[in-house]
């Protein structure tokens, strides 16, 4: 079997939970992990080692905000001695300009800065936290200055829709080489607040459209990786690349997962870090395993000469919109769930949006 | 953007590199989100680059090393400097 699977190109660090900001749209668990059950330093350490020998190339320190950790530093550096190429997912806040100098010096290789909005006001009543926008515009500064490459990520909802192509325009300004720019994807926290982040049909398809013209005017300046919604598509995305194919996830508190949302499906075995090398996860867990390659699946999608083109989309869609994980995910056209995709697409934003629910820790009462 | 000129000086720019994977057993290009298979030919152009040398230079250092036509040699290395360029995986 092992000599079958392709060894693992990159892995998700998701180094804690904590975060100063509240984004209404994170993708995190409801349940955040607290400070206590993070991994300590010197598994994340024995964990990237593990990576690296494994094959992985990537690695993206990611969280939560992990520049909250205070070892983020040794780990950056230990990332640079196994030859793992470190790219630092941050929102800017919590990263001083000490913090910035040594993660550089101690090798860090991409920053990939999340910025809320274009217009600061809005910027900061998304990421609910005062003053981020600035904080944010001065990390690339430093960034673009020490010569890394900076990459804006840019999640598009109801609130900034609008200014899609000007979100690519400051990227631009601001010297990044890559912009990712993602409709917000409804998992987490953005699930909760669905109907305060969805922006109409009208709204998004003139912000795809600003967003490709932009592509060409600015070819060799900045790469555009751009995130459209897939509800109106006739074929589903190859979720992850495939299941288990090219990426893993390690949680805050150890959890292998094939992808950050792998974790509201049932009934599905992840190892731990704490019991398992990663290459014994990527090869041997049942949760890998589970739906790697194409014997697991149902028709449609089995006889389908697309089945390993986009390996019949996103699991955790096809469990959330028709209940059974191994169904075709209901994007497709071919779907007998179609409709339900259909149905959701269709669906009109309300014309007031409700209030956020901010992301933060629970706390005891 | 231009097509990378004679004397224009190649280079990677931090961030982008040029790696010798064990496990798979093949020389790829690391950057931001990209991962590029590197072939033998885009190895020899990609070592060379390192923005002293120029386009010219390392043209010239390949056909002799490869005793190769030098037009070829130079309209390949351009394509191939000119794709990684638009991709910012090489600055000029
Ligand atoms: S999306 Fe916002 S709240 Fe969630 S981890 Fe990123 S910066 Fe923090
Ligand atoms: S039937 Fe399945 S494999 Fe075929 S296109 Fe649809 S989702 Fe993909």
């Amino acid at each position: 079997m092992r000599d079958k699977i392709a060894a693992p190109a990159g892995m998700l660090a998701e180094l804690t939970h904590r975060c100063p900001l509240g984004c209404p749209y994170c993708s995190n668990p409801i349940e955040l992990e607290k400070a206590a059950g993070e991994l300590d330093t010197a598994t994340w350490k024995r964990v990237l080692s593990e990576a690296a020998a494994a094959g992985v190339l990537h690695v993206h320190l990611s969280g939560g905000e992990p520049c909250v950790r205070r070892d983020i530093v040794e780990l950056t550096a230990h990332c640079a001695e196994a030859g793992l190429y470190s790219n630092l997912i941050t929102s800017g806040v919590g990263l001083t300009r000490d913090l910035f100098e040594a993660l550089v010096a101690a090798g860090l290789d991409h920053i990939q800065l999340s910025i809320q909005d274009a217009e600061a006001t809005s910027a900061d009543r998304i990421a609910g936290y005062e003053g981020a926008f600035a904080r944010k515009r001065e990390v690339a500064a430093w960034t673009t200055a020490a010569g890394l490459p900076l990459t804006v990520n840019a999640v598009m909802h109801r609130a900034n829709v609008s200014r899609a192509g000007r979100m690519v325009e400051l990227a631009v300004l601001l010297g990044a080489r890559r912009i990712e720019v993602a409709h917000t994807q409804y998992y987490g926290w953005a699930m909760v607040n669905r109907a305060a982040l969805m922006p109409s049909r009208e709204e998004t398809e003139t912000a795809v459209a600003e967003v490709e013209a932009l592509r060409k005017k600015h070819e060799g300046r900045i790469v555009i990786d751009h995130v459209v919604p897939d509800y109106h598509a006739r074929f589903p995305k190859a979720c992850m690349n495939g299941w288990g194919r090219r990426t893993l996830n390690v949680t805050p508190s150890g959890r292998i997962l094939p992808c950050h949302a792998a974790a509201m499906i049932p009934g599905l075995e992840f190892w731990s870090v704490m019991e398992h090398s990663l290459a014994e996860a990527w090869y041997d867990s049942p949760a890998f395993n589970i739906f790697r390659g194409t014997e697991w699946m149902k028709e449609p999608c089995r006889s389908c000469d697309r089945r390993e083109i986009d390996f019949g989309g996103c699991r955790c869609q096809a469990l959330a919109l028709t209940g059974d994980a191994r169904n075709a995910d209901p994007i497709c056209h071919l779907s007998p769930d179609h409709a339900i995709a259909q149905e959701i697409a269709a669906q009109q934003a309300p014309d007031v949006a409700p209030d956020y629910v901010y992301r933060r820790m629970k706390t005891k009462a | 953007m231009n097509a990378p000129g004679a004397d224009s000086t190649p280079h990677l720019p931090r961030g982008v590199r040029l790696k010798h994977d064990k496990v798979r057993g093949e020389w790829l290009l690391l950057a931001p989100e990209r991962v590029v298979k590197a072939n033998a030919i885009a190895v020899a152009v990609l070592e060379r680059c390192d923005g002293v040398r120029t386009l010219r230079e390392i043209v010239d250092d390949l056909a002799r090393t490869y005793s190769a036509d030098r037009g070829v040699i130079e309209s390949d290395v351009t394509m191939l400097i000119n794709d990684l360029a638009m991709k910012r995986m090489v600055d000029l």
